[in-house]
């Protein structure tokens, strides 16, 4: 991850411009749940989260990317979980029961996200959201959809949508065309 | 009750009745039309489809949907004259008849709620119905009836002043009463249209110790003058009709005019004969009884037709068993969603049982004492189980009979000739599998037409028949259903494919493949080999999406193709998405489950009987055969297990198309019944898995694909042609960081 380092100061009408293609009012509060992933903090959108619960085993999918860590039972749903430290190419997490798995809703589908600890909810203006700055071209970061400054620390913003976007998902619609 | 007895919420409900009626009755009209088109003059085809198109027209009336009726009318008026033998039944009269019938379909959709058909939407075809009635000399039929049909049934009796005399036979059942029938009702109502002499029987009468009060005793000779035709009489006891013996003799036509007496709208088929006829009982769809119901309060004249599909046949009544087997059955409507929610309580209720079950076990003592009345539920909650799966069983009928027309449309709109022919429609599936068949049904029939059959000079010229044919049917599998869509067209051209595929980077341009692999191809995204492309099949998305709905439904897809003799299509696909029988075996840490109907056999091979082929594959010798060897463990990369199949159990199970594969696994831990959950609902399909299932732990295990298996076997030869291939699409991982 090299998104912490070297962060020019954003300027401020860059972020009210993102707000502004959101089509959102420049002030309206917003609110996200933060968690520690290694020794980084991200925060991902409120409503998309659907419970949180404390890591049990998985049952492995084969073949599978190694960010994936299997499926588990979600009251009778099968929900996959990603590893996200592991996603972030840091390597896989050794889970214990300390261990937290954020149940979000993305796209339509249950995903579990595997992260050290869930820290804190954060209520913010939407304003006081940070553009990601321009990288280098090797690195990705357009999952990456915002900086936030939270006392002296720095919250990366997930984009869950951008992460998981399930680039082989075809429209069936188009069958019958 | 009067039409102002009626909100506007029952004036709906009603209209929503009327259209789901409608559908069921079109849908059943389009099969017999079908049907009737090879089974020339079948009386009862004919009664059937009259029916139909009578009561869409009786409730049209009732809803003021004056466009339908006018050409339901004209419809009518064709079948009508076609029944009486006013018109005998040729090639041109099937086809305008099959084509009415597609109009009607697109009127009563229309009519539904959208609109958008121009006012003259069918003339042409409404023209035709009247010519052939012109032709025939029947049009004075057609314009006495365009009076007659809705005006009132007395109006319409008036013109016909034959005499006829009826003996008939009336013995009620014992019940008769307790529905609510009273025969002297039957008799003021016969009396009111013609002379009646009345003998009664009451041999059957009790002494006073033994009656019933409630019970029907008497019996009835009735001898009926009247100038009104046999239906006419029919009608009288239509209520009471299967609560009696009802015997209608037409013993003297008096002053018989035959062109009269049958121009009586509603349903008189044969007043000719004068053999003694049967009623025959037929109940429609057992929804006609509903539609009598919502019709007779708003239009009373157009009542007793639509509400008496009860017509008279000439003895004895020739049918189709099927056909009046599944018009007999009793049934009711429920919102599918309360079924939904009993299958998946019901499927929790077996996982939660399952779970108990395997703590008793874990118990002892006490426990195993509980265990043995625990059995009794287990069997208890799977009969359950299997009562609520039967609920949602249907025949494939249902989508089968959409085909028909959609063959017409298109081999109509390219110019050829398609026969299309149809078996198994009876064969049961689960509702959910149903409503998923109807796009790749209508796709693989599209294609087979647009690709598959050859134009006629094309079709010459090779010496086939000028007719193309496809083949849609249906069968029972163990648990699954196959479904054959065969055509007799050109095949697949392999050359093409190969070419195509080359030019779209799919293969390296000197790849070598077996002709199987080859045709494979047409499942890999964005193919379209047809030169032209039409706007019939449209182009790029095709079979893989095809493929991609079938495996969604955990079923498989296969092609096979002979050049210039057709290509056939399975599907094979589970009966239910809902449940299976599985074998739980165990692969190092992980478990799996195995559909129990592919296992053949299990067993613990000899090390001399396993051999290894050049190239690294393995087989093992079962009776003579060489099965070939699959490895659970590495197909799926599971550390921790047997390696040496000596060690450990060969699984041998048979894959669809009728190849053996031989299984490697650790151990066998037991069968069990397993509710199916989809993977796909929060995740991408697997290769090698079908599903996934929980469970008495509340662990996930995942549920084997039999099909895949031996295909992962073959990944590192196959996967150049993988990797633009529908499979890895199927399991793109999310992309990796550093990507883009």
């Amino acid at each position: 991850m090299r998104t912490s380092e070297d962060l020019p100061n954003p300027a401020p009408t860059a972020a009210s411009a993102i707000a502004a293609a959101a089509g959102e009012p420049p002030n309206r509060t917003v609110q996200f749940i933060s968690f520690r992933v290694g020794d980084q903090q991200f925060a991902t959108d409120i409503m998309a989260v659907r419970e949180i619960k404390g890591w049990t085993d998985t049952t492995t999918l084969p073949n599978q990317p190694e960010y994936l860590l299997g499926v588990l039972n979600l009251r009778g749903t099968i929900v996959p979980i990603y590893d996200l430290r592991c996603r972030f190419g840091l390597g896989l997490t050794t889970a214990t029961r300390t261990h937290v798995v954020i149940i979000v809703s993305v796209m339509e589908r249950t995903i579990g996200l595997l992260v050290d600890a869930v820290s804190d909810i954060i209520t913010i203006k939407s304003s006081e959201i940070r553009p990601v700055p321009e990288m280098d071209r090797a690195t990705t970061t357009n999952y990456l959809s915002g900086l936030i400054s939270v006392g002296d620390s720095m919250v990366v913003l997930l984009s869950l949508e951008t992460l998981f976007a399930q680039s082989s998902q075809l429209d069936t619609s188009t069958l019958a065309a | 009750m009067t039409e102002t007895a009626f909100g506007k919420n029952e004036l709906d409900r009603f209209r929503t009745t009327f259209f789901e009626e409608c559908a069921e009755l079109i849908a059943d009209m389009e099969a017999r039309l079908a049907g009737s088109a090879s089974h020339v003059g079948d009386t009862e085809e004919l009664n059937a489809i009259f029916r139909a198109v009578h009561s869409i027209k009786a409730g049209a009336g009732a809803f003021g949907l004056t466009q339908l009726v006018g050409f339901t009318h004209g419809f009518e008026a064709v079948l009508d004259c076609l029944r009486d033998g006013h018109i005998v039944q040729d090639d041109r009269i099937s086809h305008v008849l099959v084509r009415a019938g597609d109009v009607l379909a697109a009127l009563v959709e229309d009519a539904q709620g959208r609109g958008e058909l121009p006012a003259d939407f069918g003339a042409d075809v409404a023209e035709e119905l009247q010519a052939l009635l012109e032709d025939r000399g029947c049009a004075e039929h057609s314009r006495a009836q365009a009076v007659a049909a809705p005006a009132s049934l007395p109006t319409a009796a008036k013109a016909a002043s034959a005499e006829h005399r009826y003996i008939i036979r009336f013995r009620p059942l014992a019940e008769l009463f307790r529905h609510a029938n009273e025969p002297l009702l039957l008799i003021r109502e016969m009396k009111r249209i013609g002379t009646l002499a009345v003998r009664c029987d009451a041999s059957a009468l009790p002494g006073l110790d033994a009656l019933e009060p409630e019970d029907a005793y008497l019996a009835w000779t009735f001898e009926l003058a009247t100038d009104k035709p046999r239906a006419t009489v029919a009608e009288i006891f239509e209520f009471v009709d299967t609560d009696c013996a009802l015997e209608i003799e037409d013993v003297a036509a008096v002053a018989a005019d035959p062109a009269s007496a049958p121009s009586e709208p509603s349903g008189g088929a044969s007043v000719a004969g004068a053999a003694p006829t049967q009623v025959h009982h037929d109940h429609g769809h057992g929804s006609n009884a509903h539609a009598a119901h919502a019709a007779p309060a708003l239009s009373p004249p157009a009542q007793p037709a639509a509400a008496h599909p009860a017509a008279v046949q000439p003895s004895p009544p020739k049918s189709s068993p099927a056909g009046r087997a599944a018009s007999a059955t009793a049934s009711i409507r429920v919102d599918l969603a309360r079924i939904d929610r009993l299958v998946n309580t019901v499927g929790e209720l077996v996982i939660t049982q399952s779970m108990l079950t395997q703590q008793l076990m874990e118990q002892g003592g006490i426990g195993a004492r509980i265990l043995r009345g625990h059995e009794d539920l287990s069997q208890l909650t799977r009969e359950l189980q299997e009562c609520v799966m039967a609920i949602r069983m249907q025949p494939v009928k249902s989508v089968f009979q959409r085909m028909p027309r959609l063959v017409r449309e298109v081999a109509s709109r390219l110019g050829k000739d398609v026969e299309l022919v149809m078996r198994g429609e009876q064969t049961e599936v689960d509702k959910t599998v149903i409503e998923e068949l109807a796009d790749p049904l209508t796709h693989m029939i599209r294609n087979a037409i647009d690709h598959g059959i050859e134009d006629a000079a094309t079709r010459a010229a090779e010496g086939k028949p000028a007719v193309g044919r496809i083949e849609l049917s249906a069968a029972h599998v163990g648990s699954n259903i196959l479904i054959h869509v065969a055509d007799d067209g050109a095949g697949i051209h392999r050359e093409r494919l190969l070419q195509k595929a080359v030019e779209k980077g799919i293969l390296p341009a000197n790849a070598d493949l077996q002709d199987a692999e080859i045709d494979e191809l047409i499942f890999a995204p964005g193919f379209s080999t047809a030169q032209v492309v039409t706007d019939v099949s449209g182009r790029g998305v095709g079979m893989d999406v095809v493929r991609r709905n079938i495996n969604a439904l955990g079923g498989r897809i296969l092609v096979q193709s002979t050049p210039g003799r057709g290509t056939r299509f399975t599907l094979i696909i589970p009966l239910t998405l809902a449940v299976l029988d599985g074998m739980v075996v165990a692969v190092g840490e992980e478990k799996y489950i195995l559909p129990l109907t592919s296992i053949i056999e299990s067993y613990r091979p000899d090390r001399r009987t396993v051999r290894t082929l050049a190239g690294g594959g393995q087989v093992a010798a079962v009776r003579g055969e060489y099965v070939r060897l699959v490895y659970l463990w590495k197909v799926f990369n599971v550390p921790g297990a047997v390696t040496e199949p000596s060690n450990g159990l060969v699984v041998l199970v048979e894959t669809a198309s009728g190849g053996k594969i031989g299984i490697v696994v650790d151990e066998l831990i037991g069968q069990q019944q397993v509710v199916i959950k989809s993977l796909l609902d929060n995740f991408d399909s697997v290769s090698g898995i079908s599903g996934a299932t929980i469970l008495g732990t509340g662990r996930v295990a995942l549920i084997l694909d039999i099909e895949q298996l031996p295909m992962l076997g073959d990944r590192r030869r196959r996967l150049r042609l993988d990797e633009a291939g529908a499979e890895t699409r199927d399991q793109a991982p999310i992309p990796l960081v550093a990507t883009g």
